[in-house]
C-alpha cells in the first residue's frame, strides 16, 4: 500500500499550487505518481527520480570532460573562488528557499559580491516600474472570490502559468463569483493568437511591442476623447469596447508577463499599465500583478529587499549594497567584462541568457549549483548537484502575489546529497576561515568597519 | 529555392518547453521542445519550406539551425516564435539599453532554407557557440 502526501507545494511557476497529492512507496524514498499538478509540475516531481541523476560535483577537466569530486572539494573551490575573486557575480537563487537565499546574500556580503536573480531576465523592468509608479495589488485569492474582469496582457498562462487560470483568475467559484467562468469577462492582449487569447472574451492582437501606444490609447478611452482609426495594429472599436468592460468591472484585474517586460519600452511598459490601473481605480476597482516565472523569484526579491533594501541587481563589492540596473545587473556585467567570477545556483543563464553573455562566463571561474545538468552546468568549471526545493527538502517560497508558503519534503534526496542551504552554509563558514586567514592589511571592501 | 526572408522573432514559454526542461535539459525531448521556430502557414510558403525542415535563423548577434514548424497558435504572419532556451538566445538582441534586460522579444531575423543541417542539442549548442 502506498501513502500519499497531501497539500503539496509545486515548486514550479510563481502560481505556487499548494494542494498537490503525491504518491510515495512504503518507505517513503520513491514518488510513485502526482496528482492536481500541470504538465511542467508532474515532470518536475518525476525527473527527480530519474535514474541517471547527478548526485556527487563534478570538476571540468582541461579537455571539456568533468570528473567526479568530492562535496569537499567542491566547497573548498567554491569558497576559494569567491575569496579570490575582486567582484563575483552571485545569480540565480529564483529556484531555491528563501533561507538559502538568506545564507548566499551572507556570503556575498563577506566576500563582497554582487547578488542578481532571475528578474533581471524577467520582471527586473516591473521592479523598476514599481519603484517610480508603485503599484495597487491584491493578493490571488481575492481575484478568485472578487474579480469579475481579468486581462492579460503579455502572458500566456495556458503555458506558462497552467493552473493559474483553474485555481484562480478565471474558473474558481469564490465567495463574490459564484458563476465562476460565466461570470467573468476576461480580455487577452498578445501578438500571438495564443491558447489563453482562445479563450478570451475580447482579444487584442496588437503589433508586437506596440503595447505602449495600445495603453495609451485604453487611457484615452476611458476619459473618451477621440482615437485614431488604428492603434497598435487594433481598430478604435475594438479598444472602446475593451475600455468598456475595464470601466464597468466590479473588480478587475491585470496581470501582465514578458510581452511588456521583454519588448522595447520594458519599465516603461510597466509603468503606464499600472497608470492605466490607477485610472481604472477613478471608476471601479482595479489590481495588478505580475506574472512571475520562478516559483520563489518573489521570495528572492523579498528576502534582498529585507536585508539590503533592493530587489535584485544589488551590488555589494564596496562594502554597502547598491543598486543601478544597467550597470549592476548580470547581463550588463558579463557584456562589460566587469566581474571575475560566476557562482550560479537555482537558475540556468546557460540556456536563458543570450550567448553573449554565456560566453563570458565559460571564461570565468564558475561554479553552477543545480540538481539538473544545464547548459550552464556544461561550461562552468564546477557543477555542484544539490537536492531539490519542494520535492526533498522543505523551506519557505513566495508566491507571485508575495504570500510566502512553506513548501514541503515529500522523499529523501538520494544518498549524500547535500541540499543549497547544507551546501551554503559550509561555503560560508569556510569562506568567513579564509577571510580570517589572510594576511592583515589585504585589500578587501567587504570588511567589518567596526572590525 | 525561396531567398531568405525577414521576420520579427519573439520568444517565451512553451509548455512543451517546461515539461521537456524539467525532463532534462541535456535530452532530445528538449531540443524537440525548443529546437524549433514557429512560423505563419503564409511566411512558411513565402520561404518555400515545408513544415517541419530545417532553417537557418540569422540575425545581427547570431545564427543558429532551428526546425521550421507551423505555428499552433497564429494566425501571425511576419512574426516567428522560439520558445525560450539556447537556440532562441544565439540571435536575440542582448542589448538591455541601460536598464538590466536584454531585449528578448522583436528582433529582426531573417529566415533561409538548411535541410542539409543538424539541429544540434543545447549542450552541443551552447558549448560550440562559446568557444566561438
Amino acid at each position: 500500500m502506498a501513502k500519499t502526501v497531501t497539500d503539496v507545494i509545486c515548486p514550479f511557476c510563481g502560481t505556487l499550487c499548494d494542494d498537490l497529492e503525491i504518491q510515495v512507496s512504503d518507505d517513503g524514498t520513491r514518488i510513485l505518481e502526482v496528482y492536481n499538478a500541470c504538465a511542467i509540475g508532474a515532470e518536475k516531481f518525476l525527473h527527480s527520480q530519474s535514474k541517471d541523476r547527478v548526485t556527487r560535483p563534478r570538476m571540468q577537466q582541461e579537455d571539456g570532460s568533468y570528473k567526479e569530486v568530492s562535496y569537499d572539494e567542491a566547497i573548498e573551490y567554491t569558497a576559494r573562488m569567491l575569496v579570490n575573486a575582486k567582484k563575483p557575480l552571485m545569480y540565480g537563487w529564483s529556484s531555491t528557499s528563501c533561507e538559502a537565499q538568506s545564507i548566499g546574500h551572507e556570503i556575498a556580503e563577506a566576500v563582497g559580491g554582487i547578488v542578481d536573480n532571475t528578474a533581471t531576465v524577467c520582471h527586473g523592468s516591473s521592479l523598476i516600474a514599481i519603484q517610480d509608479v508603485g503599484i495597487p495589488s491584491c493578493t490571488l485569492g481575492e481575484i478568485k472570490n472578487r474579480a469579475d474582469v481579468v486581462v492579460f496582457w503579455g502572458c500566456n498562462p495556458s503555458h506558462a502559468h497552467p493552473r493559474h487560470l483553474s485555481r484562480y483568475s478565471i474558473f474558481p467559484r469564490g465567495f463574490f463569483t459564484g458563476k465562476g467562468h460565466k461570470g467573468r469577462k476576461m480580455i487577452v492582449v498578445d501578438p500571438r493568437n495564443t491558447d489563453t487569447m482562445k479563450m478570451a472574451d475580447v482579444g487584442l492582437q496588437l503589433e508586437q511591442g506596440r503595447d505602449y501606444e495600445l495603453l495609451s490609447a485604453l487611457r484615452v478611452a476611458f476619459r473618451d476623447e477621440e482615437l485614431p482609426d488604428v492603434v497598435a495594429g487594433i481598430r478604435k472599436e475594438k479598444i472602446y469596447e475593451a475600455a468598456e468592460i475595464m470601466k464597468n468591472a466590479r473588480f478587475g484585474v491585470i496581470f501582465f508577463g514578458m510581452g511588456v517586460t521583454q519588448s522595447l519600452g520594458k519599465n516603461h511598459n510597466i509603468d503606464i499599465a499600472i497608470m492605466v490601473t490607477k485610472d481604472l481605480n477613478e471608476f471601479t476597482k482595479f489590481s495588478i500583478i505580475a506574472m512571475r516565472g520562478h516559483y520563489n523569484v518573489t521570495g528572492s526579491g523579498a528576502v534582498l529587499g529585507w536585508q539590503f533594501g533592493y530587489p535584485f541587481a544589488t551590488d555589494l563589492s564596496r562594502g554597502f549594497a547598491r543598486y543601478n540596473p544597467g550597470e549592476t545587473t548580470a547581463n550588463d556585467l558579463l557584456r562589460r567584462d566587469e566581474c571575475d567570477a560566476v557562482f550560479v545556483l537555482g537558475s540556468d543563464p546557460g540556456a536563458h541568457f543570450p550567448i553573449s553573455s554565456v560566453k563570458k562566463i565559460a571564461r570565468l571561474p564558475s561554479v553552477a549549483v543545480d540538481p539538473h545538468i544545464t547548459p550552464t552546468t556544461e561550461i562552468s568549471k564546477l557543477h555542484v548537484p544539490v537536492a531539490f526545493v519542494g520535492v526533498e527538502v522543505g523551506g519557505c517560497c513566495y508566491r507571485m502575489d508575495n504570500v510566502p508558503i512553506e513548501s514541503r519534503k515529500v522523499v529523501d534526496p538520494p544518498e549524500g546529497m547535500m541540499t543549497d542551504t547544507e551546501f551554503l552554509t559550509r561555503v560560508r563558514d569556510r569562506v568567513a576561515e579564509l577571510k580570517a586567514q589572510a594576511p592583515v592589511g589585504a585589500p578587501s571592501a567587504a570588511e567589518p568597519q567596526e572590525a | 529555392m525561396a531567398d531568405a526572408i525577414r521576420l520579427n522573432l519573439i520568444t517565451g514559454r512553451t509548455i512543451q518547453q517546461g515539461v521537456a526542461m524539467e525532463g532534462g535539459k541535456e535530452k532530445p525531448a528538449y531540443t524537440e521542445a525548443c529546437g524549433i521556430i514557429e512560423m505563419d502557414p503564409v511566411d512558411l510558403k513565402r520561404l518555400g519550406a515545408y513544415r517541419n525542415t530545417n532553417v537557418r535563423v540569422t540575425s545581427e548577434f547570431g545564427s543558429v539551425v532551428v526546425k521550421a514548424v507551423e505555428a499552433t497558435q497564429g494566425p501571425h504572419p511576419g512574426l516567428a516564435y522560439i520558445p525560450m532556451g539556447p537556440w532562441a538566445n544565439a540571435v536575440v538582441n542582448p542589448n538591455t539599453y541601460g536598464m538590466g534586460m536584454p531585449t528578448f522579444k522583436g528582433t529582426p531575423i531573417q529566415v533561409s532554407l538548411a535541410t542539409n543541417e543538424h539541429v544540434l542539442s543545447s549542450v552541443q549548442l551552447v558549448q560550440k557557440l562559446v568557444k566561438e
